[in-house]
This record gives C-alpha cells, structure tokens and sequence, in this order.
C-alpha cells in the first residue's frame, strides 16, 4: 500500500504551492497517473481524504486523469499505444519495445480554488 | 442569465510537477554522490522470500573473494535477522526496519548509510553496495533510491507467468534472476516460457539462473555485476576528467 505514501507527497506538494500562492482552500487537485506507475486509484482516493485533514487541500476533490503506456517501435519509428496490461512488443508488427514513451507519469497537474 | 449577477470563478494554478519529486530529488543527489566515490549501487527488489538475502550474501562472499569492497543495507517491515544473515557474509550490512512501510525511499537508505559511515565504512571505501529492498512486486517500483542497476528475483517456485502480473515492476529492472533454481524440476517450472514472458515484459533485460542452495549460477551473475560496475567505473572517471 505505497498509496499512502504517495498521497503523503502529493498533499505536501499542493499544499506548499498553494500556500506560496496565497490560496487558503484548495477546490481541486488534479493528477496524471500512468497506467503503469503501479498506483491503485481506489487507495490512493481512500488515502488522500485521511491525509489532507487539516491541511489547505481538506475537502478538495481529487481527480485522476489517465495516461495510457505508449512505446516507440523501433523499426517503424513511431509511437504505439499498448492494450492493458500491456505486453512490449508493437501491436503492428511484434517488434520489441524497450522505450517507454509515456504510462510512468505521477505528476501534480493543477489546483483550483474558488475566489 | 444576468451578466451582472455574481459568480464565482474556480480559480486555476497550472504546476506540473512529479508528484514524487522530494524522493526523486534526493535520489538524484545521492547517485551523484555515489558516482563522484565511485559506489556501484544495485537495489534488489522480488515478492517476499524470494531468496535476496540467501542469494545476496553469497554475492557478497563472492565478491569479497575477487578482493571488491561491498555492503549491503536491507529493508524489512520487521526484525533485523537479515542484515545478520547478509552480515555472515563478512560484509557491513545494516537493517532498515520500515514499520509500515511496503517499500525502501531514498531518505531512508540516505539514513542507513550515515548510520554505516558511523560503524567507521564510509561511501568512499566501497565498491559496491546493495539495497536490498523490501519484499513486494509493486510498490518499489516508483521509488528510486539512486541505485544504478536494479535486480528483479523470481523464483522458479512462483510460477512462469509471474513477470506477466507485475508489468510495472519488471519494466524498471536491469537484471532479473530465477532463484531457487534447484528444486525447478521438483516444481514443475516451465523455463522456456518463463523466458518468454521475461522478454515479452522488460526487452533487453539480462536473464541469469541461480540457486543460493548449491552456488550454481552465482559466478555467471557476479561476472556480470563485475563487467558493469567496470563500465560504469570507467565511465566515472572519463566524466571527472572531462
Ligand atoms: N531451495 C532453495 N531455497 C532457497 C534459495 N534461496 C533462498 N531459499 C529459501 O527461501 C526462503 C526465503 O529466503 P530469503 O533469502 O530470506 O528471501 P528474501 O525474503 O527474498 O530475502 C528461505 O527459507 C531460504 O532458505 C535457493 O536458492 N534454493
Ligand atoms: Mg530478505
Ligand atoms: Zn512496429
């Protein structure tokens, strides 16, 4: 359950630009997640209404936007997107995939606030 | 609707950060540091019991014998009856005993190894180091620890389609290593199609097949570990010049 673990960074995080920015209550927090960065959206959910008690982003929604794994083939050049779970290989032409173009993603996207 | 009536605007802040950049900064400091003193690091990570210690402390005599300076620091939700076990092995080895915890983050091997530099070992002194993390297939996955390589054991008594179940994890790893290789037969391990999956899940990633019981395998993976801590050793020094 490193969910908890991860929510623990990301409260911190929003927290501290929200405070640098002057916003008292924090709205919204969004996050891109990659399907591959092992995160279980249930518990990070579950985990992150415990963390943010008495902090600027209590009661703020969190919304989770997907990031789907994408691969570059190697012979065509170009990227692909992988079904999930994913295998590494290009869905077009069986060709391995070594380079991960993008599904590791656990960014802080955006805060909102109401005025 | 009136254009005069008041509204409330939700308000935006772009900021576009990686959600675990503390750890990562922090890593990033310390394989900069090991780098500048020359410590190759690996960090070992498997599901629980999957023979790390066992095989580790092998690794370490091993590489003691070749006359390499090694340590080894180990996390555990509990006890400190690893970092013994690794310790018989005439190497410093220090326990991290995480709690809670289901995984190592960089701040607490950065506090092991104040805590090995203390017992009189400091960075400089080794040549390599391992980490040996806690037993879980997915949560080490997303922190780095500044490691230079990562070892991925699976043992042949976890079935073949295992890499196939934790596509997070084994698309990190440099290494991966089949333990318990004698008793394979005794368990009906299919090892082609281990193979297979391996390479279907993590392209290019090194295969070696060990057991910790009777040493088979063990010089086949040291060699290895050998060649690309010479490289990365040789790749130091060429950046120090530069
Ligand atoms: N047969 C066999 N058993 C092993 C081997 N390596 C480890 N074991 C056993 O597997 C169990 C777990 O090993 P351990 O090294 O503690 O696993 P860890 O939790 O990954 O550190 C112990 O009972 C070991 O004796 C091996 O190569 N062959
Ligand atoms: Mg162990
Ligand atoms: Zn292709």
């Amino acid at each position: 359950m490193h969910e908890t673990s991860i929510a623990s960074f990301l409260v911190e995080q929003a927290s501290a630009a929200a405070e640098a920015n002057g916003i008292r209550r924090v709205t919204k927090v969004t996050i891109r997640v990659g399907e591959l960065s092992g995160v279980v959206q249930e518990a990070l959910r579950f985990a992150w209404d415990i963390v943010t008690e008495a902090t600027p982003c209590a009661g703020a929604a969190l919304v989770i936007e997907d990031v789907p794994v994408t691969v570059r083939c190697p012979k065509e050049g170009t990227i692909k997107r992988l079904a999930s779970p994913p295998r590494f290989r290009c869905p077009d032409c069986g060709e391995p995939t070594p380079e991960l173009v993008t599904g590791r993603e656990l960014e802080l996207k955006s805060l909102e606030w109401d005025e | 609707m009136n254009s005069e009536a008041p509204v409330t605007q939700p308000r935006i802040l772009e900021v576009r950060t990686q959600i675990l950049k503390k750890n990562d900064e922090l890593a990033r400091a310390m394989r900069a540091e090991f780098r500048a003193k020359g410590v190759y690091v690996i960090n070992v990570v498997s599901s629980p019991g999957a023979g790390k210690t066992e095989l580790l402390t092998r690794v370490l005599r091993e590489l003691r014998a070749r006359g390499l300076r090694v340590a080894a620091v180990v996390g555990d939700l509990a006890t400190e009856n690893d970092a013994d076990r690794l310790g018989a092995s005439g190497a410093p080895a220090r326990q991290i005993v995480t709690g809670t915890v289901c995984h190592l983050e960089a701040d607490m091997v950065a506090r092991s190894l104040e805590g090995l530099a203390l017992d009189g070992w400091a960075l400089g002194d080794l040549d390599v180091l391992f980490i040996e993390n806690v037993g879980n297939l997915v949560c080490p996955a997303s922190f780095d620890l500044g490691e230079e390589c990562r070892w991925l054991l699976f043992p042949c008594t976890e079935g073949e389609d295992k890499p196939l179940k934790y596509p997070t994890l084994i698309n990190t790893v440099d290494v991966v290593v089949l333990s318990k290789m004698d008793i394979a037969q005794a368990v009906g391990f299919a090892r082609t199609t281990a193979l297979e999956n391996i390479a279907s899940m993590r392209p290019g990633a090194s295969v070696f097949e060990t057991s910790a019981k009777t040493g088979a395998g063990v010089d086949a993976l040291v060699d290895d570990l050998v060649r690309r801590r010479d490289a990365f050793r040789g790749a130091s020094i060429a950046s120090a010049r530069a």
